[in-house]
């Protein structure tokens, strides 16, 4: 696979299709799975991981599946092709950063990935755009099977699918649904959305999962429950209160233009302004401007540029994606030029498609 | 610094108070060793550890501290340290002290979602693979290499034969 040619597209969760898509970016379900016959990754000599990789390789090379899913070795890639991964959702950051033999399978849209010798042997994981909760647990749940015929898991009838960490045993399911959510962060009512949700026991997340900041106005709202509940349950749960959070954020939204119009626009305006004219730009006031641009695309308070456009913006300035782009490392300095480089060309072509 | 008993340097420096007076004594490590110095210092983490756990939460707790795997190894104190199993099998052998946690996570006990469907077909197989992976290991102990390499193809056979032709 050549991983310089991932950056010239951008996966489907992108692409701003789906329902509700100019506020749910994307829906995920991942599925923590072992083999029954392993001690879990963390505990696993060098020799075991090596094994558990070439038997997962093995297997998911053969698996009658469509797209047709391809292996990459990580342990062989470089630090930046592996943040490359990060950044494109494809791979975790724990992941792309612990020791020995590991990998990941992808097709090449972007949708499907399985991950070897993460904190659980396989972690499979599909991505959608939009609020397309049910059709990403129905590909995954397919996936599942399909892999389950080939591969042996360690699952009890009590406890359900055993994990490595107690956080996840039973269905192994954590499914999450990213959301953007600016009105609600510029009228100062995110928080007690947090708190509702914290109540019915959901988390929320930064854009990166665990422990980032939700830079860029999103935020991943996820179970945390996987025991004692069935899947249907949980993403009914989840495809419950989610409508209320996009009815929140468009209420904030309407308030936003009726009764704060002008500063608004203002602030988009200058976003817009700031990223199409700016020579060095840090990655966190990227995400911030875009943020802004993508509220006012979505107001149709700037109609020269599409969202699917913006969407991808938001990935492709990040540190991986520019050295990729660039074909050379940089330093953050450097960076920080070439992404402003990079936005003021994209958002040039931008303004001649008008 | 160097030894009182020779020209090493000191590194086992000693503070004895004896009749409410200070003395201060120095030794490098071999001098010190064999003057028996070192000796009851030595220290055993893992005792330490779990004699200061046990202090704290009682009686049971110094039995789950006794827990240990007999498949990966992995001791109840280091699951707890980690938060992380080390293999399938620690979900029955700290059953125990694991079954208040996941209920305190996920406020369940019982697995209510999916079963994999061709668990059973797997099952079987997966006993034997077992039986086979220790024989080989017991094999290589011995160093009945022709045995052991007998037993490595049967396993990988066996592995493959899972597979859905």
């Amino acid at each position: 696979m050549n991983l310089d040619s991932l950056t010239e597209h951008s996966g489907e969760w992108l692409r701003a299709a789906g329902p509700e898509a100019d506020i749910v970016i994307s829906c995920r379900i991942r599925l923590a799975r072992n083999l029954s016959s392993f001690p879990f990754s963390n505990r696993a000599s060098p020799h075991q991981k090596a094994e558990i990789e070439q038997y997962l390789k093995g297997r998911i090379d053969r698996l009658e599946f469509d797209p047709r899913l391809e292996y990459l070795n990580l342990a062989n890639l470089s630090p930046v092709d592996r943040q490359l991964l990060v950044e494109r959702q494809l791979i975790s950051r724990e992941l792309a950063n612990s020791e020995g033999p590991r990998g990941v399978a992808f097709a090449s849209n972007e949708i499907i990935s399985i991950m070897a010798n993460e904190e659980d042997h396989i972690r499979l994981q599909v991505i959608r755009s939009g609020f397309a909760l049910d059709e990403a647990w129905q590909d995954a749940d397919r996936l599942d099977d399909k892999l389950e015929e080939r591969v042996p898991y360690a699952f009890s009838e009590e406890l359900g699918y055993l994990t490595a960490c107690p956080t996840n045993v039973g269905t192994g399911m954590r499914a999450s649904v990213m959301m953007h959510l600016p009105a609600l962060v510029l009228t100062k009512q995110i928080e007690k959305v947090f708190r509702a949700l914290q109540k019915i026991n959901l988390a929320v997340r930064g854009l990166y999962g665990e422990g980032s900041r939700a830079s860029g106005d999103f935020y991943q709202i996820s179970n945390q429950v996987t025991l004692g509940k069935s899947e249907t349950t949980i993403l009914n749960e989840i495809r419950d209160v989610v409508p209320n959070i996009i009815n929140y954020e468009r209420q904030a939204r309407q308030l936003l233009t009726r009764e704060n119009h002008q500063a608004v626009l203002d602030r988009v305006s200058r976003a817009f302004g700031t990223l199409r004219s700016a020579t060095m730009m840090t990655s966190e006031e990227t995400m911030d401007l875009l943020s802004s641009v993508r509220l006012g695309v979505n107001l149709g308070l700037i109609d020269d540029i599409d969202i699917r456009k913006v969407n991808e913006l938001f990935i492709h300035t990040q540190p991986a994606h520019l050295q990729k782009l660039l074909g050379r490392p940089l330093d953050s300095e450097e960076r920080n030029s070439e992404r402003a480089r990079f936005l003021r060309n994209r958002l040039r072509d931008a303004d001649s498609m008008n | 610094m160097k030894c009182q008993s020779c020209d090493q340097m000191a590194t086992v420096h000693l503070t004895e108070i004896v009749n409410g007076k200070k003395k201060e004594k120095h030794f490098c490590q071999e001098c010190a060793q064999k003057l028996e110095l070192l000796k009851q210092q030595e220290l055993n983490l893992t005792a330490i550890l779990q004699s200061v756990i046990g202090q704290h939460v009682g009686g049971q707790a110094d039995e789950w501290s006794r827990l240990t795997c007999p498949s990966c190894g992995i001791k109840y104190m280091e699951f707890k340290a980690a938060g992380r199993c080390g293999c399938p099998q620690d979900y029955q052998v700290f059953r125990e002290p694991l079954m208040p946690l996941l209920e305190r996570i996920h406020r369940g006990r019982k697995h209510v979602g999916k079963v994999p469907p061709h668990a059973l077909k797997h099952a079987a197989v997966q006993a034997e693979l077992r039986d086979l992976r220790q024989q080989l290991r017991s094999a290589v102990e011995r160093e009945a290499f022709e045995e052991a390499a007998r037993l490595r193809d049967l396993i990988r056979q066996k592995e493959n034969a899972d597979e859905p032709r």
